[in-house]
């Protein structure tokens, strides 16, 4: 397995977000190259799922931009949760403009509407509604909507409802799921929610998707599943992947590019080889002590940390 | 302007917002620590101000004459008996409901709501009802024609709700209880791991939300003289709008939230109209969500993904 | 249950004690002391009655609580406690495309079997009907707790009885005018307030509720204030159901020469308000089968999953938002239509609350099930006039049991099943 070489989908430029008083994310830069599998890892509280939220509009970062380009979209995310207006804006209307707009109608459902689409740490499955039902909310971008024909059932509108529910059809089908089409989403056993939030994700048809820890609580046998439908979304249906786990066996397994966050900041990036030889991310992992037995012959010190940050 | 109609209006606000404030410490105290709107809270109101004629009925029929005396029977006795209707209502309709949908809480509390109502109704009758004013005496400021007047008993209003507040505020940030209930508040999980009986806590919020509303209803009925089966809505809703203006789950909040709603109220009835005062209340609250759910001493809210 | 617990009488006995102690406190001063003038009478009967009974109720829940017999019947008394939602099978029964016209059949000959009386209280229980079927989009569906759907129903009620009095339009001309202006007051209100929390929605539009009524109340002069405004009747291509023609057409018993009934209006009112009963139920019933509907649904069960998928979460609230308006706003020309005169006491928070208590009791998002629970409530209290005074106090008994016991409502929700044959994509 290779990087391929493509453009960067997105571009994590001076990311920071606080929190009150807290600073989460201070200045964290890096990029997702397009068709890539990447991996964020970090040490609890690193800052991963901040990261995470901010590119999937959850949350407004404090300062920095996110640059996603599609080819259809070149929009910086953070600025479509609408800004805070500044007293300079008041001087440039048309920037005052433009800030208001996202201010009134902007939101999170605006970067996936761009194509990010993403599953939750604790699955959110819209648990009263079938399966298929919930493949079909993620489809709404794509079929009629208009209220008046749905009311009339045009021809038109029912042909555009058939081939949605296909499509659910074949994504489940893709996830192993086609059996548990009409059951309640949350009667699904806890693998089945995990996969069925993955197709409900793909169904919007994404160019990225972020999966937040997608094999938490799954079992040896489900988690290689997991990394061949990663590898399969990525092949066959040209996504690019963005993870965040903590089962290293499976992210220096699926992925070929992983960005390590802690404290807030990117101690380390690389390919997965690079990364599990990289004393910088032991020391995060395993404390300092550690670090120093296992660094000391290779001469790194500890004040040389954040020179050597970026490898890659 | 009339500098004394000015000073008039900011004292009616200010004797009206002490109540806005002693009743909305119900609302913030419960929405802090169970995340729900009472919406019984303002009928528990109402019920005090029932209590309040009972009680005063009964104490004069046992012949005690002494002014402080009865006062402070009627109190004591209504805020106790309000307490256990807070308790009992949360035992009722709100304990069985913890960890249901989000929906389940708020229209629980309205049936409740319903049910008070009713209930007084049909055992007090729907007509109004009165007191007999008990104390009487203006304290006037000012001169002949133009004063700033203030009766007694909203004197007493003011003192009795800053007290109030006091012996509040001194048992959340100084006792052990307070301690709790604070814990509570920040986290019911951990909390309830720590060993906080956290049932127990919320229960005991109920009480002291229900017998701050009490001390208003005393107050209050002494002060109005009549009242209805039907007051506790808009006075609860106009409470509501004090937590809110606050801060919700701020106690500071609640009191300072009253005083500046009280105010806005007396401003506008006295300079505006006073046939909107409840339309700019309501008017208000919508404002102050709209552009700052966060109230004036609340902290914003992050939400969890 | 391995472990067999002794059964201990005390306990029971004593929690049954204690009960009774509070509920005398709770019931003794309100329900036994009751007062006139400045005195209180001596009812002290009623609340040692109900504290009786509640310690009585204490400890033989505390009792059979305690053995295995007992709590196999508690929970029979109880029953299951399930999510009360279902996936509805892909075979039909066979009686279930006969049930639809039969039904239909017998609703279109109702007033052939009914007396002016009866009639008017199925007329007002059609008016719930809608009510019931236009909130429970609102809070069934989309699960935004609307405290103040009544501003709508005025809103619909008042575009009536203007439009009457100051531009001389009829019932026809302002059905679609109300249900629309009703739908674009929603959507007035709606989009500034959409973005908050669910319970602050909930005190908000209560909020807005009592605004309508108070300004209905207090502008005199333009409508009515509380002395209220006279609604105009429906037509029948310009023929009118009164004795004498007042809005320019001709009455309907002279152009027939037949002779002159009160019934014929009420007749006619109810047959048109049936018709668009039936059409709300079918068009509610596709909504939920399209997008819309969908999203809505969506929304209700997950907000933030909703936007991860795309979603615009404020302007799928205010499509539900103003749907729900635009059939609040259709109840009220049916009130006004049918009451002939209307004023701000008819809409006040009570009125939500009954609203919202069929919505509750119905099943928050089932159709039959509020249909069947707005038919009961407002035909139950007439059949039941001795219990009058009680109607109140049962409904929130009610609304608190439900949500106690099943918050999902009676009637079970069965959802569609998707029929998959080989996708043809």
């Amino acid at each position: 397995m290779s990087v391929e070489t493509g453009h960067p989908l997105l571009s994590v430029r001076n990311l920071a977000m606080r929190f009150g008083g807290i600073q989460a994310l201070a200045d964290v830069n890096f990029d997702i190259r397009q068709g890539s599998i990447s991996a964020m890892i970090g040490p609890n509280g690193a800052g991963k799922t901040t990261v995470f939220n901010c590119i999937t509009g959850f949350y407004r970062a404090t300062g920095g931009s996110i640059h996603y380009r599609s080819d259809s979209h070149d929009i910086n995310l953070v600025q479509v949760l609408g800004e805070k207006l500044h007293l300079k804006d008041f001087l440039n209307p048309p920037r005052l403009a433009n800030r208001l707009y996202y201010k009134l109608f902007g939101g999170s459902h605006l970067v996936a509407q761009a194509g990010v689409a993403r599953t939750f740490q604790n699955i959110r499955l819209f648990r009263e509604m079938t399966a298929i039902e919930n493949l079909l909310v993620a489809q709404h971008m794509q079929i009629i909507r208009n209220p008046i024909s749905g009311v009339l059932q045009t021809p038109a509108f029912r042909r555009s409802e058939q081939d949605s529910i296909d499509r659910a059809h074949i994504w489940l089908k893709v996830v192993g799921l086609d059996k548990d089409a009409n059951r309640l989403a949350g009667e699904l056993p806890y693998g089945h929610q995990r996969r069925l939030e993955i197709a409900r994700a793909m169904a919007t048809g994404p160019k990225l998707i972020c999966l937040d820890e997608p094999a938490a609580g799954l079992n040896p046998k489900e988690t290689e599943e997991l990394s061949n439908l990663i590898r399969l979304l990525r092949d066959q249906h040209q996504v690019t992947v963005l993870l965040i786990e903590h089962d290293m066996g499976m992210v220096m397994d699926v992925s070929e590019h992983i960005v390590v966050l802690d404290h807030g900041e990117i101690i380390a990036e690389g390919t997965p080889h690079e990364i599990e030889n990289s004393p910088t991310v032991l020391a995060a992992y395993l404390g300092e002590d550690y670090s120093n037995t296992v660094v000391a012959p290779d001469g790194t010190t500890e004040e040389s940390r954040p020179q050597e940050m970026i490898s890659a | 302007m009339d500098i004394y109609i000015l000073g008039q209006q900011l004292l009616n606000g200010l004797i009206l917002g002490s109540i806005y404030g002693l009743i909305a410490i119900g609302y913030t105290m419960v929405y802090g620590i169970i995340g729900m709107i009472n919406f019984a809270h303002g009928d528990i109101y109402m019920i005090s101000a029932y209590l309040t004629a009972i009680l005063l009925s009964l104490i004069f029929s046992l012949g005690i004459t002494s002014l402080p005396v009865v006062l402070l029977l009627t109190l004591f006795f209504a805020m106790a008996i309000t307490g256990t209707y807070g308790w009992a209502i949360e035992r009722v309709a709100y304990r069985p409901l913890r960890g249901s949908t989000r929906l389940a809480p708020l229209i629980s509390a309205i049936g409740m709501s319903l049910v008070l109502q009713s209930y007084v109704q049909i055992s007090q009758g729907a007509r109004n009802q009165g007191v007999p004013i008990l104390i009487k005496g203006v304290l006037r400021l000012g001169g002949e024609e133009q004063f700033v007047q203030i009766t007694y008993i909203q004197i007493l209003i003011v003192i009795a709700s800053f007290i109030g507040m006091a012996a509040l505020t001194y048992i959340i940030l100084r006792t052990s209880l307070g301690r709790q209930c604070r814990a509570t508040q920040q986290d019911r999980k951990m909390a309830a791991i720590l060993g906080i009986n956290t049932n127990r806590i919320i229960s005991t919020v109920f009480v002291i939300g229900s017998s701050m509303a009490a001390l208003a209803g005393v107050l209050v009925t002494l002060n109005y003289g009549s009242f209805d089966f039907y007051i506790g809505f808009v006075i609860g809703i106009k409470a509501f709008t004090a937590a809110v203006l606050g801060g919700i789950g701020s106690l500071p909040g609640a009191m300072l939230g009253g005083i500046v709603l009280g105010m806005a109220e007396g401003l506008f009835s006295g300079f505006v109209s006073s046939d909107y005062k409840d339309v700019f209340a309501f008017g208000l609250l919508v404002l102050v969500l709209v552009f700052r759910p966060s109230g004036l001493l609340g902290k914003p809210e992050i939400e969890k993904v | 249950m391995p472990i067999q617990q002794k059964t201990s009488l005390r306990k029971a006995l004593l929690d049954g004690f204690w009960s009774g102690i509070l509920a005398l406190i709770i019931f003794g001063p309100i329900s036994g002391l009751v007062l006139k003038g400045y005195e209180v009478q001596n009812e002290l009967m009623r609340p040692l009655l109900i504290a009786l009974s509640v310690a009585v109720g204490r400890f033989l829940i505390s009792y059979l609580i305690q053995t295995t017999k007992g709590r196999y019947y508690l929970g029979k008394l109880v029953g299951k406690r399930d999510a009360g939602v279902t996936v509805a099978s892909l075979t039909k029964s066979k009686y279930q495309h006969l049930l639809i016209p039969v039904l239909v059949l017998a609703g279109l000959s109702v007033p052939l079997l009914l007396g002016k009386y009866w009639l008017t209280v199925v007329i007002l229980a059609l008016i719930y009907v809608l009510l019931g079927l236009g909130l429970n989009i609102v809070v069934g569906l989309a699960g935004m707790l609307d405290l103040g759907y009544v501003a709508f129903y005025a809103v619909g009620a008042y575009t009536l009885a203007m439009g009457a009095q100051y531009f001389e339009l009829g019932f026809w001309t302002m059905l679609p005018v109300a249900a629309i202006g009703a739908a674009m007051f929603g959507a007035m209100l709606g989009f500034p307030v959409l973005r908050m929390h669910g319970d602050y929605l909930a005190i908000v539009t209560l909020g807005f509720g009592e605004i309508i009524r108070l300004v209905l109340n207090n502008m005199l002069e333009i409508t009515g204030g509380p002395n209220g405004a006279s609604a105009p009747s429906p037509t029948l291509f310009g023929l009118e159901f009164t004795r004498r023609a007042k809005q320019g057409g001709i009455p309907f018993h002279e152009y027939f020469d037949i002779a002159y009934s009160p019934s014929y209006k009420y007749i006619f009112i109810y047959l048109i308000l049936f018709v668009v009963v039936c059409l709300m139920i079918l068009f509610v019933t596709r909504l939920k089968q399209m997008p819309m509907g969908r999203a809505w649904e969506a929304l209700r069960e997950d907000e933030i999953a909703c936007r991860s998928l795309g979603i615009n979460h404020v302007t799928v609230k205010l499509s539900a938002f103003m749907m729900g308006a635009m059939v609040g706003g259709i109840a009220g020309v049916f009130f006004a239509t049918y009451q002939g005169f209307i004023n701000p006491s008819s809409f006040t928070f009570f009125e939500s609350a009954l609203i919202l208590a069929i919505v509750v009791l119905g099943g928050l998002g089932s159709t039959v099930g509020v249909i069947v629970a707005a038919l009961v409530l407002t035909i139950l209290p007439e059949a039941l006039r001795d219990f009058a005074e009680y109607r109140v106090l049962l409904f929130g008994i009610a609304m608190v049991l439900m949500m106690v016991w099943k918050p999902r409502g009676l009637i079970r929700i069965k959802r569609k099943a998707y029929e998959l044959g080989e996708p043809t994509a």
